[in-house]
């Protein structure tokens, strides 16, 4: 005789209503008397509608993995096992997906179908780590899940804990114009270097990487990530005027001026008599607002490349952080180009092993050490762009003003050769 | 021997077999694009050719009959591919304008709705709650579900000044991140401490370093290792919870949610911002959660009536000002709207520019 359908008044409120209800799904598993899942998904909706009526979680943690991993699993027993036996263990198995999430509908239905036979049948598309989330799997149905996934469907776990975090990328190059470099290929070359950091965490506290492909930050890698990556440009914007007058006749000028002129953060944008776009490429800040709002007439520049931001997080423990500017301008054309990405990451993540502190994200060890102590151990100059104005405290030492003078010398005058190769000869 | 299988460490896999083949086509040589309707996206290559996007709200959680249903649909519609934003949203693409109102109508028949493009309200980026978390103080998919079906007609239409996202989060950690809105959870009293638990249960001098105010000592009670708490300087955040479980910080009637608005993660415009607090100890109410719905709706409808095109919340704040934003969704300002945290000075207004 088949187990009751749990009594779940309250959580039966959130099945009307327009929106998707996660709620029919989690019945739709429940009611499936043919499949294996529907016990555990009926003790689920049970545990579930207690939560609900007593506004207190009932899930702990523990230890479960698969033979050679030591992260990927999110361990979850409950703490009302008794009342709730089928769903006692409700772990979850983070899946790395392709970057910016595109599938072929046939690598879906067999991860359902796999899911189908080891799990709950819950899957979240997607967790705010970005991995494909399997909800709900027994502590003896984890490995030959794994496995199955892992050999039949060639994908592997993600990251948890202590160590690389599975990444976000943006849709980027794959079906949008603003994109600045090759984000899936960064995103495999960086992350995939490091799959022994996510496989077996050993770094102070956790690390993640994302990619977006141009300062709009589809990938929200500004707030969310330790090593933010975004394309950018060092060139002019690209202006087709014909295009940019098509915009005027169709907004007028009042509209232009109030929503595209005037909007410019840094004032580099100016409206001609002849209805063209005059654009102070040198002022310019690369916001996107201008060639977001004319997208037919302004394209980034086509010296393309990264900026990278590192020392995001969220609020544990010292209150939100935002990613700060590291390194402004990487090119990003060959594939030296994105292993020097990479070799960058390796350095950080180096950098990070080292002197972080226990539970220390990389942007509060950055505030307990300083910026500059940070560059230096990573062999970075300083640069204006890495603040948004200098120094107004001047309780300072600055003993070897001198050499750092002349470094700073040096450097831009390596710069100007590196520029203007042929005004040498 | 199954057991002793070693993984094969395929890491990120390769997105190439999975794009589109519109989309592998044309990668990285995109041209423009316009919104023809909301939730249309239609994107223009250098070789001419074009792409139609149709994207649609999914509620995440999603159980294998929902995935398949959406995997039916991007067979019969949209070439066998599909791709899910941040934010869950799914999305087909087509080759054609002529499969666009058909894949519509099918997606709208199925019970997803079309939308979440542009000046719409996105679905709500959000955590597992009480379903998977172990320390969450409320529900995440519930309160999703109930705030996106009173903000579904902002979702399908593309009427505010900017686009929205919204966040939520089930403890202060804040896994659901910076948002337009964030409704977040606020715990209210310090922790109340198992000290039967504590020395089974926490590596104690874990949790000390955890606290971020030093408010936690050890401590030996009824002849146990335990901890103990300075209640004075107790900051109510949560963080000794997840190390040291004893340490519980849940609470059915302590544990509030907060409104915070104006967090921004673009460089458009605006340097990206972090959201501020406007509103603190609503009731932690399932399954509808109804007094958080009222005050995010009363924020959007401020910010509709009052946002410039283009303006995110925050830059429609940034111009109205503060005392005009407690103003218009008449919400109450209180001592604790101002920050006392590392770096507040930078949020007080040193300057004689007021707003009256």
């Amino acid at each position: 005789m088949s187990k009751e359908m749990p009594q779940t008044p309250l959580l039966d409120q959130l099945e009307s209503g327009p929106w998707p209800s996660f709620v029919a799904g989690l019945k739709r598993l429940a009611a499936a008397e043919d499949k294996q899942h529907a016990p555990m998904m009926k003790d689920l909706l049970g545990q579930l509608e207690r939560s609900y009526q007593t506004r207190r979680g009932y899930w702990k943690g523990g230890v479960v993995g698969v033979i050679g991993y030591g992260a990927g699993v999110i361990p979850r027993f409950s703490e009302i096992a008794e009342e709730f036996p089928a769903s006692s263990e409700f772990h979850t198995l983070r899946i790395i997906p392709p970057p910016a999430t595109h599938y072929k509908t046939d690598l879906l239905r067999r991860l359902c179908d796999i899911w189908e036979q080891y799990g709950s049948g819950l899957i979240a598309l997607h967790g705010q780590t970005g991995d494909i989330m399997l909800q709900g799997c027994s502590s003896d149905n984890v490995q030959p899940c794994f496995d199955a996934v892992n050999e039949e469907l060639g994908l592997d776990l993600g990251g948890a804990g202590a160590g690389v975090r599975t990444s976000v990328t943006c849709v980027g190059a794959a079906r949008c114009e603003h994109s600045c470099y090759d984000e899936a290929k960064a995103t495999r070359i960086v992350v995939n270097a490091f799959l022994d950091e996510v496989h077996r965490p050993s770094l102070p506290y956790k690390f993640k990487f994302k990619f977006s492909g141009c300062p709009n930050d589809c990938a929200n890698a500004v707030h969310r990530s330790d090593f933010a990556v975004f394309g950018t440009w060092r060139d002019d914007i690209q202006v087709d005027q014909d295009k940019v007058k098509d915009y005027v006749a169709e907004r007028g000028r009042k509209g232009m001026i109030d929503q595209v002129i005037s909007m410019c953060p840094t004032r580099a944008l100016s409206l001609n008599d002849d209805d063209t776009l005059e654009i102070d490429n040198k002022s310019c800040v690369r916001c996107m607002h201008c060639i977001n709002s004319m997208t037919k007439a302004l394209a980034p520049g086509r010296e393309r490349g990264v900026t990278v931001l590192v020392g995001g997080k969220r609020t544990l423990k010292i209150g939100d952080l935002m990613g700060s500017v590291v390194v402004p301008f990487m090119k990003m054309e060959t594939d030296e180009d994105y292993e020097a990405l990479k070799d960058l990451a390796a350095r950080v993540i180096d950098f990070f092993a080292e002197n972080a502190l226990e539970h220390e994200r990389i942007g509060e060890m950055i505030e307990r050490i300083g910026l500059v102590p940070f560059l230096e151990g990573l062999g970075i100059d300083p640069d204006p762009n890495m603040v948004i104005h200098p120094r107004t405290n001047s309780y300072v030492r600055t003993d070897d003003w001198d050499d750092e003078v002349a470094k700073w010398r040096a450097r831009q005058a390596a710069k100007a050769t590196a520029r203007a190769p042929q005004a040498a000869d | 021997m199954a057991q002793l299988r070693r993984p094969v460490e395929h890491g990120v896999p390769d997105p190439r077999p999975h794009l589109h083949p519109l989309l592998a086509r044309n990668y990285g040589q995109w041209k423009w694009h316009d919104r023809l309707r909301p939730g249309v996206l239609h994107h223009v290559a250098a070789s001419g050719e074009a792409v139609w996007t149709v994207r649609a709200g999914t509620q995440r959680q999603m159980d294998v009959g929902t995935i398949r249903a959406l995997c039916d649909i991007a067979d019969a519609h949209a070439d066998g591919h599909l791709r899910f934003t941040t934010r869950n949203n799914v999305e087909f693409m087509v080759d054609a304008e002529a499969k666009v109102a058909p894949l519509i109508a099918r997606l709208e028949a199925e019970g997803y709705p079309v939308g979440g493009t542009g000046n719409s309200v996105s679905m709500i980026s959000h955590t597992q709650g009480w379903l998977h978390c172990d320390i969450p103080a409320t529900d995440a998919s519930g309160v999703v579900k109930s705030l996106m079906d009173v903000l579904h007609a902002e979702f399908v239409q593309e009427e505010m000044p900017n686009k929205v996202k919204i966040t939520t989060s089930c403890c202060q950690i804040n896994c659901g991140g910076q948002g337009d809105i964030a409704i977040n959870v606020q715990h209210t009293k310090p922790p109340v401490i198992n000290h039967d638990l504590v020395a089974k249960m926490c590596e104690r001098p874990a949790v000390v370093a955890r606290c971020p105010v030093a408010a936690i000592r050890p401590a030996v009670v009824n002849g146990k290792p335990s901890l103990e708490i300075d209640e004075r300087k107790c900051v109510c955040c949560g963080g000794c919870f997840p190390p040291c479980p004893p340490m519980q910080i849940n609470d059915p009637e302590h544990s509030k949610l907060a409104i915070w608005v104006g967090g921004k993660h673009s460089s458009t415009r605006s340097r990206p911002t972090l959201h501020k607090l406007v509103a603190a100890g609503l009731p932690n109410n399932p399954p509808r959660w109804p007094e958080v719905t009222e005050i995010v709706v009363k924020v959007l409808a401020a910010y509709k009536e009052g946002g410039r095109p283009w303006e995110r919340l925050s830059e429609w704040v940034g111009r109205i000002g503060w005392p005009r934003f407690f103003e218009l969704t008449e919400m109450p300002f209180t001592k604790y709207h101002v920050d006392n945290w590392r770096g507040a000075r930078a949020s007080l207004n040193a300057s004689a520019q007021l707003y009256f």
